[in-house]
């Protein structure tokens, strides 16, 4: 890597107290270009990030903030709509994310062996991470329609009664997620392609000479050495699905009732019905259960990493 | 998938056909058919789009739908193009100089702030954002319902993305040549803007992109921090147009049919820099 001139980095460290030669002690790299981007990060980002703690404990009409200790919190967590909406989040997250982990690594096998039109199949499964999320939505619920909708035309000539999808509170939110899926696995397909083509050539063929089975070889060469792309896409898709807001909206608004509200559209709803405590406790609680939930995470999934 | 002609005996073997046929049917039908079913909505008249079925246009009124979604609501459709291009060029650019000139100084120099910085941008990428404490940051700056404050909210969510990607990359540029720069009495700004930006050029054209995608297909951030029929960028005329036409859905599948030209003309010049864009900064993450 970059440590071949390690003489540099301590002529840095020292550049008050040290004579270094030239005019002053002045680093090549100046801190003032960390300036104009920490205050964009700090002003937007940082500072509500920390003052979401204080508002979360007041009344709220933007202009002037009445405290009200943990009152929102109690409100949020007592009405049934709005814990719901923390289940259906992790349910939300767990489902996409793992559908996205399973297929998505099935998929990058399937592309990363000897069949025909590779490149066409790779473009076909990766655009639709590229299309707008809502015209995703809106188009999908469109042929989830359960009278009219394609999805159960086609089911109907196999002899299948599809359900009603977005309509049905049982599985309003499943139907949501398989389409988060639909849009999203082409995304964990290219990390994993990157994974396993990056899987020396040697291995494979150690394991062909050995007498290994395609079985054997992708529990033993496969599966282990791309772990760092595994991490990466539970991470990455859990921390989308936990913060997923449009595909739902679009889709159904958080209904029918409140069976496929998340926190990250409760957050909306409260925001719009001027709210403004509320929906910045539910901001709150979203921080708290993402942070929750992936820090530990990727720890524990990078910590064994290194233990291999 | 190097070029090493191994003299191997089977070197190649034959492709599974079976696998392949499999494999192509299945892609038409789950990945290929809903895109046809939108522009074949999109050109239907309103009574046939109205069945909702996968069937071939009686006539076919491309122009026509066309003319209608973009004079719809005084041509809001054009307005609206025209806020997402300013939207997405200058939040993208922003944020790429921006994040560069971190990823720089954060790569090359070992110091005090590197663990603060760090920990920033790990944050960025895990943090869902606070949306009403940032709408108050924007009303006291006076920015809230604005362009430029959405620019700014755009460029300060996207710039520990673009951090990750810059910092792997200078990490390949070898040091020499800054103290070549140096030596001949190059400043630090003239180092970085002269000498190793130029030769970021690979990266910062994944980063353009697959940005620039992101900007372009949000819908939230513009919701809560640009409100307004007149401020709409394209994602929020899909939005609004659903209400409006609901009965027509001719009108509505021809707006998504022109939202998502956009991405599909990226995509078809630049597969190869997007996708190597998005593992790269995923392997990472």
């Amino acid at each position: 890597m970059a440590t071949t001139t390690m003489r540099r980095t301590p002529a840095g460290r020292r550049a008050t107290g040290a004579p270094a030669p030239g005019v002053g002690a002045r680093s090549p790299y100046p801190y003032w270009f960390y300036l104009p981007a920490a205050v964009i990060y700090g002003l937007l980002f940082i500072v509500p990030t920390l003052t979401a703690f204080y508002f979360s404990l007041t009344r709220w009409t933007i202009f002037d903030a009445q405290f009200i200790g943990l009152d929102n919190y109690v409100t949020f967590f007592r009405e049934p709509a709005l814990v719901s909406g923390l289940t259906h989040t992790l349910v939300y997250a767990v489902v996409t994310s793992g559908a996205k982990v399973v297929l998505g690594m099935l998929l990058a096998l399937l592309l990363t062996s000897r069949i025909v039109g590779r490149g066409y199949l790779r473009s076909v499964v990766f655009f639709p991470v590229l299309v707008s999320t809502i015209g995703v939505g809106l188009t999908f619920t469109v042929l989830m329609n359960p009278d009219q909708g394609l999805i159960n035309d086609a089911l109907a000539v196999t002899g299948i009664d599809g359900p009603a999808w977005l309509t049905d509170p049982r599985y309003a939110l499943l139907s949501v997620a398989l389409v988060d899926v639909w849009k999203g696995v082409g995304l964990a397909t290219v990390i994993f392609i990157a994974g396993i083509v990056s899987i020396p050539r040697e291995y494979f063929e150690a394991a062909k000479v050995d007498g290994a089975g395609a079985w054997d070889t992708f529990r033993r060469i496969v599966l282990p050495l791309s772990r760092p792309a595994t991490v990466t896409v539970i991470l990455l898709s859990l921390i989308g699905g936990l913060r997923s807001f449009d595909l739902i909206w679009a889709m159904t608004r958080g209904g029918p009732g409140f069976t496929s509200d998340v926190i990250a559209s409760v957050i909306y709803k409260q925001y719009q019905a001027g709210f403004y405590g509320l929906s910045t406790a539910g901001n709150v609680v979203l921080f708290l259960v993402v942070t929750a939930i992936v820090v530990p995470l990727s720890r524990l999934l990078n910590r064994k990493e290194v233990d291999l | 998938m190097s070029a090493v002609p191994a003299p191997g005996p089977r070197r190649k073997p034959r492709p599974n056909y079976l696998l392949s046929a499999v494999a192509f049917l299945a892609s038409l039908v789950v990945f290929v058919v809903p895109f046809v079913f939108v522009a074949l909505t999109a050109v239907k008249d309103r009574r046939q789009a109205a069945d909702l079925d996968f069937s071939w246009p009686h006539r076919f009124r491309l122009v026509q739908n066309f003319v209608e979604v973009i004079r719809a609501r005084d041509y809001l459709l054009i307005i609206a193009y025209i806020n997402s291009t300013v939207l997405t060029v200058a939040s993208v650019t922003l944020m790429t100089v921006l994040a560069a000139m971190v990823a720089y100084v954060l790569q090359r120099r070992r110091g005090r702030w590197n663990g603060l910085v760090d920990f920033l941008v790990l944050a960025g990428l895990i943090i869902p954002p606070a949306v009403v404490p940032t709408i108050w940051v924007l009303q006291r700056l006076g920015l809230f319902r604005r362009m430029p404050g959405l620019i700014l909210v755009e460029v300060a969510f996207g710039l520990a993305f673009c951090v990750l990607l810059f910092r792997a990359f200078i990490a390949t540029i070898p040091r020499e040549l800054d103290e070549a720069a140096v030596l001949d009495g190059a400043g630090p700004a003239r180092l970085f803007f002269r000498v190793i930006l130029p030769l970021l050029r690979p990266v910062i054209v994944t980063v353009v992109l697959v940005q620039s995608v992101f900007v372009y297909n949000d819908f939230v951030n513009p919701l809560y921090f640009l409100p307004g029929e007149q401020n709409a960028t394209v994602q929020l005329t899909l939005y609004n147009f659903n209400s409006q036409f609901s009965t027509q859905y001719n009108l509505l599948f021809m707006d998504i049919l022109l939202i998502t030209i956009p991405p599909l003309i990226m995509f078809l010049a630049f597969n190869r820099q997007i996708v190597a864009g998005m593992t790269a900064g995923a392997v990472k993450g």
